[in-house]
């Protein structure tokens, strides 16, 4: 009989594990949340971290070990960031008719986030260094990290901050938009979605391609805007 | 094949955007430069039929190349300490604010667009 310790000890130690793993979870949270008619709760990204970061846990395979395989997929963020021109393009006559509208909503929008982040940490007693690694969060995470180093904050809180503000948004916009009476026509859905891209970046972008093809493409837009802008304008006034 | 082609212009343009970003010392990361870079080059036709179908694909499964650094986020949980709950106040509410302004702000000035069409 095979000893299954020393089989497990060998799987969760190449990077077959990390991959696979990641890729099998991912794949049964999105055939949930697809039965479950795209519910925002049922978000596949969070039900897949929960569940790996569980598994991890309880399997006791280090971090490392795991990232080891899923840096392939990891890997793939880059090209899918160049990847957002294409929906970009199939639009462009009219988001260069609308560019300096877009450009004061993000603007505006990206400071509405960080500012009311900052206040709100600032009036509850949160600690400076914490406080500093909360602006840079609606920019995506390997952005908020190099941010909040440059202006003095901490790295790997700027990336947590900028994962949960990501799924905030993609779990709460709908009913946050239903709320607000934000209207479902066309220019409807370029709102709600430049919306998202604006203040959940990625995450928050991934959910409105998920919902809407229009809502989709203002979400990468502002995606890309906010990058933009926050590289350039954060550390200018922090 | 085209697929393929896609992934090889994707990856060239981030390659280039990681090399522009660091030799004109750009303040962005390279694959936004990259996306610009895309941006001018899907012109032309080749790039366009190679792009379309590889970026199609990618972007349906933005989400799923969220999921390894967000495992890794899990571990720091820890670390918000006793600042836990006014934090998890805070991405919240900062987070509605962000949407709220935004989505009425485009939505605001996207009617006034459409006056102007008619």
């Amino acid at each position: 009989m095979p000893n299954f310790v020393e089989l497990w000890v060998y799987l969760s130690a190449t990077p077959l594990f990390g991959l696979t793993a990641t890729l099998l979870v991912y794949l049964v949270a999105l055939q949930a949340y697809l039965r479950l008619g795209r519910a925002p709760w049922a978000n596949p990204v969070l039900w897949s971290v929960l569940v790996l970061a569980a598994g991890l846990t309880l399997g006791g395979v280090a971090y490392p070990t795991y990232f080891a395989g899923a840096q392939f997929i990891h890997f793939l963020l880059g090209p899918a960031v160049v990847a957002l021109a294409w929906p970009l393009w199939q639009r462009r006559a009219l988001v260069r008719k609308r560019w300096w509208k877009l450009l004061v909503a993000a603007l505006v929008g990206g400071l509405a986030a960080s500012g009311s982040a900052v206040a709100l940490a600032w009036a509850l007693g949160i600690p400076r260094d914490i406080l500093l690694s909360l602006v840079p969060k609606s920019a995506t995470a390997p952005v908020a990290m190099g941010i909040a180093e440059k202006i003095g904050g901490v790295p790997a809180l700027a990336a947590v901050f900028a994962i949960l503000t990501g799924l905030v948004g993609a779990m709460s916009a709908k009913y946050l938009y239903a709320v607000l009476r934000v209207d479902t026509t066309t220019l409807g859905w370029e709102a709600r979605g430049f919306a998202l891209g604006t203040a959940s970046h990625g995450i928050g972008a991934a959910r409105a391609l998920q919902v809407n093809a229009d809502a989709g493409a203002y979400a990468g837009i502002a995606l890309s805007a906010q990058v933009i802008l926050q590289s350039l304008l954060i550390p200018l006034l922090f | 094949m085209q697929t393929l082609t896609g992934l090889a212009w994707l990856l060239g343009l981030q390659a280039a955007g990681e090399l522009l970003a660091r030799a004109l010392r750009l303040p962005f990361p390279g694959p936004v430069v990259g996306m610009l870079l895309l941006l001018v080059a899907l012109n032309a036709g080749v790039v366009r039929a190679a792009v379309a179908a590889c970026a199609d694909f990618l972007l349906a499964h933005l989400s799923l190349l969220f999921v390894p650094v967000a495992v890794g986020v899990m571990s720091y949980l820890p670390l918000l300490g006793v600042f836990g709950g006014r934090l998890a106040l805070v991405l919240v509410l900062s987070t509605w604010i962000g949407l709220a302004v935004t989505a009425l702000l485009v939505r605001h000035l996207m009617g006034k667009d459409d006056a102007e069409l008619r």
